[in-house]
Formats: C-alpha cells, structure tokens, sequence
C-alpha cells in the first residue's frame, strides 16, 4: 500500500502529459482552421464559383481551379479505386498467407509513405516527357498513382475484420469464393470500403506537389484532357507567391473551400465508419 | 481400436468413412477413423476438447480446403462417390452437404435474402415461387411465425436462438442430403436449445444428420447413433442407448460418467 501515493503520482503525471501533447495538437490544428476563416471567408462570393482566375490585378474567381480539381480528382479516384479494391481484395482473400501477398503489401506500404513529390516527377518522366507537354490526364494518373495504396491498405483492413465465419457459413451453402467475396465480404464490409474510398479523395484533392509536375496549371477555362488544367492546389500555390492582393485573397478562399471540403469528407467517412455493419 | 463393427439392419449407408487420416500441416488430428452415416438419421460425435470431431465433421464437406496446410487422406464415400476426390466440384458438394455452424452466421442482409440468395445460386424462380420457398424453409425451422411480419428485417437484428434457426433454414432451403451440425447450441440458452433439438429431431426424417455437441445428453436425445472419439481416435460407435448404457471401451465408460473430459 506504501507505493499507491506514488502510483496515483505517477499516473497523473503521464495523464498530464498525454493530455498537454493531444492539446498542442488540437491547437494547430485550430489554428489553422482559425486563419483561414480569418483571411479566406472574406474573399468568398458568388464570383469565386462563376468567375475565371483574372489576370494580375483584376477581379476574378476559382471557377476553372475548382472544376479541374474535382475532374482530376474524380478520374484519379475513378481509376485508382477499383485497381485498389481488387489488390486489397488479393491480400485479405486470395493471397492472405502466400509469400507474393507479403511482397506486395511490402511494396504498398512504401507507396502509401512515399512523398507525393517523386510520384509526380515519375509520372513526369513517364507520360508528360513522352507526350511533349503538361496534360490534365498526366495529373489524373498522378492522382490515381496516390489513390491505390490508401484504398488497398483500407480494403485490406475492412476484409480482414470480416469474421472467417462469415466465409465459411457461404462456402458451405456451395458458393464459390468469388461470390462469398462479393456477396459477403464486401457487403459485410461496406461502410469501411466506402470510407477508404473517402479517405482517398480526401488524400488526393490537396495535393499539390504531383500536379506541377503533370497537369502545371491553367490560366483559363479548359476541360480538355490533352492539355494543362487548372487546379485549386496549384492556383493556391502560384497565387500565395505572387505580390497581388486579389490573387492573395484568392488563395486564401481557395485554401478555405479544399480545407472545408476535405473536412465535410473525413467527418464523413468517420460518421459512415461509425455506423459500420462489420460485425 | 478402430470400432466398425456395425449392427447389422440400419438401413442404408449414405456416408462412409474408410481409413480417414487428417494433416493440420505436419500434425496428425485423425488417425485412421472408420465410421458409416446411416441415412435418414442422426450419428452424434461426442469426445472431449480437441479429440477431432469438428475436423471429422469439416471433413464431410471439405470446409478443410479454404484453408492452406490443411489435407485429408483416406476416403470418404457420398452415396459411392469418394468427396475427396481432388476433381471433384466442391461447391456442388457443399450444395448437398449443408453445414450449420456454433455461432450462429447470419449473412448481413434482410431475412428473406438470407434464404433466398442460397435457393438462387441453384435456381432461377419467380419471385411467388421464391416467396413460397422461402416461407416453406422457415416454417420448416420453426421460425416463421417469429418473423413473417418481418421478412424485410436484418438478420442480424434476430436473437441468437432465432438466428441458428435462420442458419438452418437457410441450410434447408437449398434441400441438402446431409445437414453437419457443429455444436449448434452451445451459444444458445436452454429455451432455445430445445427448440433446436426438436428440429433436429423432425429434420432426421428426411435428412441425414451428423452432430458434434459437447452436451452428453443432447447427444443422448437427438441422435440414434453415438461415436465416440479420443485423441484422433474412433473409439466407439454405435447405437446411441448402446453407448449411453453398456459402453464397450473402458475410455467411453469413463467420459460418459464424467471422469475425464
């Protein structure tokens, strides 16, 4: 009993702690919401969404930033998907023990941490070299690139929750795998499908550094794929730099709506992850 | 050691199993069981923890195969065909073959999909046909009147009596030759423990039933014909009474009244 004033010490001393680290966090975090509401929720009218990204000195909007963003994101998320749910599929069902499962959950592992950066320099020395120029479908295949390793990941995870009793209660009313898969596995594990589905675009539509390198940027209205397309990230990033107050301001809103959309997407897939029908 | 003498006049013999031996990789589970399931009747596996009953049982439709390492030699004979056979078409077997599991595994869909998806995989059906098949499986499983307002409902959302009861209608519907039962009742509470013996019961006039329970008296109620098995071992099997009341094996005697296991 002699130890317990210690103890009881000892545990309110890493409860401080652990407490003090969750709050540093929770303030930048904050912070940065703060600062952008601050500077961007005064630059937000109509004319960001129906006017074009004006020329320095002028007035203008967001319109061609935002409509290349959500196209590019979209067909990223459109390709990547798919080729992640069934690489994920793979390693939690086909290939759960085998040793070329091993190697490629390995090799995902090292895709999902690898820095945006060198994914668009690849796909720079891979499709924009050889094309001749910057292209809105060089910076989809970029996207696409960073989709398929959260989705597997994610895929792979939700599909090992579904309990093997499950599989076996459909292989013994004669099912073949494919169709326990589909019919079980997936539906079992819907909501953390969808939310890794989610959780990608929400990875995707800031990135920033993998679309200089592919798509560059596009000063007008432009929904050809063949050409370089504007995107939010990058307007964000020329116009942060430049010395003109409209384009600054236009920064600033434009961080705020990729902020705010991104947000509404992880609440999102958090509030559908919660309500899963994994059991 | 390995009982087969049989009592002759039991009728047919559906399943036969001839010199099984079972590989958890290297491990050996079942050294060398012989055991016949007569048909239209209930054979009851009984034996302490890990004596190889469930795996004798997930032999008998080769629910053994999704997993890697894991290999049976030996025989097993299906009305003269031998299931171990590496050609044959395991879904097909498994369609005939049913298997209802010790936690009850209802899909995560409505109650009538949960009957109707397995009745599909084999037949097209109009949808009053289907309804009626449907209707015809949970009766049958003593559950409809419990869920006819509710069809539409998720199985999950049943009690658990009420979902082994689902699994087994489920099982039904898809009119198997043989139902495995691996400890159906262990998670279930007494009420719904009965429930489940008395269809069992009724189920043996048209199916051939095997049962794994740890429940010596469930064993004792449901079934006509009792192996025991040891250590991978068939021990004994015969008639259930025979068993229960002049066991043959020293080892039977001693499990039967408690002494180990």
């Amino acid at each position: 009993m002699s130890f317990y004033p210690a103890r009881r010490r000892r545990n309110s001393m890493w409860m401080g702690l652990s407490v003090a680290a969750a709050g540093f966090g929770l303030t930048w975090l904050f912070l940065i919401l703060a600062v952008l509401f601050w500077k961007g929720l005064s630059g937000v009218s109509l004319d960001v969404f129906t006017q074009m990204t004006p020329p320095p000195g002028s007035a203008g909007g967001l319109l061609n930033a935002i409509a290349g963003s959500l196209i590019m994101t979209i067909i990223g998320v459109a390709v990547g998907t798919p080729l992640g749910l069934l690489a994920g599929t793979y390693l939690a069902e086909y290939g759960r023990y085998g040793k070329l499962a091993f190697v490629v959950r390995f090799i995902n592992d090292i895709l999902l941490s690898a820095p945006s950066i060198v994914i668009g320099l690849f796909i720079y020395e891979v499709v924009v070299a050889p094309m001749g120029h910057f292209s809105a479908i060089a910076g989809s295949i970029a996207l696409a690139v960073l989709v398929v390793p959260v989705v597997v990941r994610t895929t792979e995870d939700m599909l090992n929750l579904v309990p093997n009793s499950l599989r076996e209660a459909g292989a013994a009313l004669g099912m073949p795998r494919s169709l326990v898969i589909q019919r079980i596995g997936y539906r079992a594990a819907r909501a953390g499908l969808l939310t890794g589905m989610l959780l990608a675009v929400a990875r995707v539509s800031g990135e920033t550094a993998p679309l200089l390198f592919t798509s560059l940027n596009n000063q007008f209205w432009s929904l050809n794929l063949n050409a370089p397309m504007s995107s939010l990230p990058a307007v964000i990033f020329q116009f942060a730099l430049s010395p003109y107050k409209e384009w600054q301001q236009l920064a600033w809103t434009g961080a705020l709506i990729i902020t705010l959309a991104v947000l509404t997407l992880s609440i999102g897939a958090r509030a559908l992850a919660a309500r899963g029908t994994v059991k | 050691m390995n009982a087969t003498a049989k009592p002759a006049s039991n009728g047919v013999e559906k399943v036969s199993v001839r010199d099984l031996q079972f590989y958890y990789g290297a491990s050996l589970a079942l050294k060398g069981i012989n055991l016949p399931l007569y048909e239209r009747k209930s054979t009851a596996f009984i034996g302490p923890s890990g004596c190889g009953k469930s795996t004798l049982l997930r032999v008998l439709n080769r629910m053994y195969d999704l997993y890697p390492g894991q290999r049976a030699v030996g025989e097993v004979m299906l009305d003269g065909q031998n299931i171990l056979d590496p050609g044959l078409d395991l879904n097909l077997l498994r369609a005939r073959v049913g298997m209802v599991f010790q936690k009850p595994t209802p899909f995560p869909m409505s109650i009538y999909d949960n009957i109707a998806f397995g009745i599909r995989l084999y037949e097209k059906l109009p949808k009053s046909e289907m309804d009626g098949r449907v209707e015809t499986a949970l009766r049958r499983s003593a559950l409809w009147t419990e869920v006819k307002d509710k069809l539409g409902a998720n199985g999950l959302s049943l009690s658990g009596g009420q979902q082994q009861r689902l699994c087994i209608a489920r099982t039904v519907a898809i009119k198997p030759e043989v139902i495995l039962f691996d400890e159906p009742c262990s998670a279930l509470d007494p009420i719904s423990t009965a429930k489940i013996e008395e269809l069992i019961d009724e189920l043996r006039e048209e199916y051939t039933i095997a049962i794994v329970t740890h429940n010596m008296q469930q064993a004792a109620r449901v079934s006509q014909y009792t192996a025991f098995m040891y250590l991978g071992e068939m021990v004994e099997f015969d008639a259930t009474d025979a068993v229960f009341t002049s066991p043959r094996d020293k080892r039977t005697q001693d499990y039967i009244t408690g002494r180990f296991g």
